[in-house]
C-alpha cells in the first residue's frame, strides 16, 4: 500500500449565502504521497481557500471524505481536529501571524504549549533546533518586530516545523515578500522538500509551480489540471542569478 | 492541557500590556481598598460607641416613673410620682440578677462657693451609685449608708464643679459649698470621666445622699428614678422582666393595664446606637461595593477590547492546535490575574488607608478579617464573572475568520 499523507475523495463544500447555495468545491479527488511538494493553484473564487481550510482541518467538507495520514477527518469534532492540527500539520501563513512583542523562540514554542506530552525543557530544545534549521540561530532572542519580513516568515516556518508535522501547509507563504526574499523562502521550502518533508503550497502565483514537484490547478471548484513537474527549477540558482542587493 | 502553560501564556500576554493591565487593575484596587476602609470605619465607630457605653456601665438598668403613654396622652415622666422609696426597698430585697441598686432624685440649680458660682445638677443617690455608673472617688471618700440615714449635708463633686468653684486651685476637700440655700461639705472628688458619646460632660455633677436631696433640697417623698446594675450584660433582659413583675405587683397594676413606670437598659441604648452605625456601615459598604462593580465592568470592557484586538492571535492559536477551552481559560486566567492582583494591592491599600485615617484623623478604625476575606473573594468572583463573557466569545471564534481578521 502506498504511503498517502492526503487522500481526498469526491470532496464537496457548499456554502449557504441567503437563499442561494454556493458550491465552492465540486467532487474534488486527489491524493498526495509522502515527500511530495505540491502547489495548489487557482484564481480567487476557484475554491482553493476552501480546499486549504479543509486540508488544514479548519473546516469540514459537506460530503466526500478526507483522510490525513490515514485519519478520517470529516467526522471529527472541533476539539479533535484542534489536536490533529497540533500534531500533524504545520501552518505557514501569508502574513506570518507571529505574536507581537514576542521573541522568535517564544513564537516557535507556541504549538508545543498545546501538547501536554512535551516538557518545558524539550519544548525549548526543539524550538532552538527548528530555528537553526531555518537559519535563524542568531535571532533566537529577537522580538518579532525587530525582524525583517523574510526573517519573520522563517520564524513562522520554524514554528510549522517544530511539532514535526506530516505536512507543511503554506498559504501564499511568499505573498508578502519581495522577489529576492521570496526566492530565499522558496529555497528553504525546496530544502525541506529535499529532506523528505511533504509540502502543500497554496498560491495564485503560477510562477511558483515551476519549483514544486507537482501542480494541481483548481477552477470553479473543480480540478482542471494535475501534472507532475519533472523539471523542477532550483530556487537557489534563481536566487544566485538575481543581481546582488545594493547595500 | 497543562494549566501551568496556560498561566504562562496569560502572564506573557499581560506583560505585553502592562500599563493597560494596571489601569484595569486600578478599578479593582480602588474598589477593594474602599470596601475595606469603609467597613473598617463603620466597625471602628461601632466599637468606640460600645466602649463608651460600657464606660457608662453596660449592665446598667434605669427605672423611671410613668409609662411613655398614659391613656393616649404622652406624659412628662418627672411630673409623675409613681416611683416611691418603698419600690426601691422592695427591689433591694426581692429582685434577682441585680448586683447594685440606687435611688435617684435630682435637682438643677446654682452651686455657690464664695464669689464663684456655676449651674450644675445635684444627684441624690445611694453609695451604690458609684458602682452602677462606674464612677470612682479620686480624692477623699464617698458618703456612707450612715450619712444617708442621717440625711447628712455632705457631697461628692465632679471635676468640672471643682474647676468652676475653686478657681484658685485650692483643695476642695472639707470646704462647704451651697446648693441653693443648703450648705454641704465636700468629702470627696470624683475621678474625671470626660465627655460621653452624646457630648455630655460626665464630670459636671454633685452626688449627695438621696435623703438629703429629698428632704432638705426638694422636700419630696417620691423618686425620680432607680438605677441598677444587672449581674452582667447578658442578664439585663431577665433582670428587666423580674423588675417589671415586682413593680407591677407593688403598684397593683391589673393584667392588661399599662405599666406606670418604664425600664430601660443600657443594652437597649447600645443596640439602638449600633443599629444606626450598622446602617451607616451598610451604606458605606454599598457605595464601596458599587465601585468594585464598576471595577469589574472595567475588566470586562478591557477583556472585550483585548479579545477583538487579538482576534488574529486567537485564530493562530486555534490553527496550531489550541482548543476552545484553552482560549477560554487563557482569557479567564488573564481576567482573574488582573482581579486577584488588584485585589491583593487593594487589600494592602485599604489596610494602609485605614491606618492613615486612624493616625492622621484620629477616627477609631478597625479592620476585620472577614471584610478582607469578603472583598478579596468578591473581587476574584468579579474577575471570573466579568472575564467569562469575553473569554467565551474568544473561545467561540471561527479560526478561519479569526486568522484573516484585519
Amino acid at each position: 500500500m502506498e504511503n498517502y499523507i492526503i487522500r481526498v475523495e469526491k470532496l464537496r463544500r457548499d456554502f449557504h449565502v441567503g437563499d442561494e447555495t454556493v458550491h465552492a468545491l465540486r467532487d474534488v479527488s486527489f491524493s498526495i504521497r509522502q515527500g511530495e511538494f505540491v502547489t495548489i493553484m487557482g484564481t480567487s473564487g476557484s475554491g482553493k481557500s476552501t480546499l486549504l481550510n479543509i486540508l488544514g482541518c479548519l473546516d469540514t467538507p459537506t460530503s466526500g471524505d478526507y483522510y490525513l495520514d490515514g485519519v478520517a477527518v470529516r467526522t471529527m469534532g472541533r476539539n479533535d481536529r484542534a489536536t490533529l492540527r497540533n500534531r500533524k500539520i504545520g501552518f505557514v501563513f501569508q502574513s506570518y501571524n507571529l505574536l507581537p512583542k514576542t521573541t522568535a523562540l517564544e513564537n516557535v514554542e507556541l504549538p508545543l504549549f498545546y501538547n501536554p506530552a512535551v516538557s518545558a525543557h524539550e519544548r525549548q530544545e526543539r524550538s532552538i533546533e527548528a530555528l537553526k534549521a531555518v537559519g535563524l540561530a542568531d535571532r533566537i532572542r529577537h522580538r518579532s518586530n525587530q525582524m525583517s519580513g523574510g526573517q519573520q516568515q522563517r520564524v513562522a516556518i520554524a514554528r510549522a516545523l517544530v511539532n514535526n508535522p506530516v505536512m507543511i501547509l503554506a498559504d501564499e507563504a511568499t505573498g508578502n515578500l519581495d522577489t529576492r526574499t521570496s526566492f530565499e523562502i522558496l529555497t528553504l521550502f525546496q530544502r525541506l522538500h529535499a529532506e523528505g518533508r511533504t509540502i502543500v503550497f497554496v498560491t495564485h502565483n503560477p510562477e511558483i509551480s515551476q519549483f514544486s514537484s507537482r501542480n494541481i490547478t483548481l477552477r470553479d471548484g473543480r480540478i482542471t489540471d494535475d501534472t507532475t513537474n519533472d523539471n523542477i527549477r532550483s530556487a537557489r540558482e534563481v536566487l544566485d542569478s538575481l543581481p546582488a542587493e545594493e547595500n | 492541557m497543562n494549566y501551568n502553560n496556560l498561566i504562562k501564556i496569560a502572564l506573557k500576554a499581560l506583560s505585553n500590556n502592562k500599563f493597560r493591565g494596571f489601569l484595569t487593575m486600578l478599578g479593582i484596587i480602588i474598589g477593594v481598598a474602599s470596601v475595606i476602609a469603609m467597613l473598617a470605619i463603620g466597625q471602628g465607630s461601632k466599637r468606640s460607641i460600645r466602649e463608651q457605653i460600657s464606660e457608662m456601665g453596660s449592665n446598667m438598668i434605669m427605672i423611671h416613673p410613668g409609662a411613655d403613654r398614659f391613656g393616649g396622652v404622652r406624659q412628662s415622666a418627672s411630673d409623675m410620682q409613681t416611683l416611691k422609696l418603698e419600690d426601691y426597698n422592695t427591689i433591694l430585697h426581692e429582685a434577682s440578677y441585680i448586683s447594685a441598686c440606687s435611688p435617684m432624685v435630682n435637682a438643677s440649680g446654682q452651686v455657690v462657693n464664695g464669689a464663684n458660682n456655676a449651674p450644675t445638677t445635684l444627684n441624690g443617690v445611694a453609695p451604690a451609685y458609684l458602682d452602677i455608673r462606674k464612677y470612682e472617688v479620686g480624692q477623699g471618700e464617698m458618703f456612707t449608708e450612715a450619712d444617708v440615714k442621717k440625711a447628712a449635708k455632705v457631697c461628692v463633686v465632679g471635676q468640672t464643679v471643682v474647676d468652676n468653684l475653686f478657681t484658685n486651685g485650692e483643695d476642695p476637700l472639707g470646704k462647704t459649698i451651697r446648693f441653693g440655700k443648703i450648705p454641704m461639705r465636700i468629702i470627696g472628688v470624683l475621678t474625671p470621666k470626660g465627655y460621653n458619646s452624646m457630648g455630655q460632660d460626665q464630670d459636671d455633677l454633685i452626688l449627695a445622699p438621696y435623703t438629703t436631696v429629698q428632704k432638705r433640697v426638694l422636700a419630696i417623698t417620691y423618686l425620680h428614678g432607680i438605677f441598677l446594675s444587672a449581674i452582667s450584660e447578658e442578664f439585663s433582659d431577665r433582670a428587666i422582666d423580674d423588675l417589671t413583675g415586682i413593680l407591677r405587683q407593688t403598684h397593683r397594676i391589673k393584667a392588661g393595664d399599662d405599666d406606670n413606670f418604664s425600664i430601660r437598659s443600657q443594652e437597649e441604648l447600645s443596640s439602638m446606637l449600633s443599629s444606626t452605625t450598622n446602617l451607616m456601615t451598610v451604606l458605606l459598604a454599598c457605595i464601596a461595593g458599587i465601585s468594585l462593580l464598576v471595577g469589574g465592568i472595567g475588566i470586562m470592557n478591557i477583556m472585550y477590547v483585548s479579545v477583538t484586538e487579538r482576534t488574529r492571535e486567537i485564530g493562530l492559536r486555534m490553527a496550531i492546535g489550541a482548543k476552545g477551552r484553552h482560549i477560554l481559560f487563557q482569557f479567564l486566567i488573564e481576567a482573574v490575574i488582573i482581579s486577584v492582583t488588584g485585589g491583593l494591592i487593594g487589600v494592602l491599600l485599604g489596610i494602609g488607608a485605614a491606618a492613615v485615617i486612624k493616625y492622621a484623623i484620629g477616627w477609631s478604625v478597625y479592620v476585620q478579617l472577614y471584610s478582607v476575606i469578603l472583598s478579596f473573594a468578591v473581587c476574584t468572583l468579579t474577575g471570573i464573572f466579568f472575564g467569562w463573557y469575553p473569554a467565551r466569545k474568544a473561545s467561540e471564534l471561527d479560526p478561519i475568520e479569526a486568522i484573516r481578521y484585519e
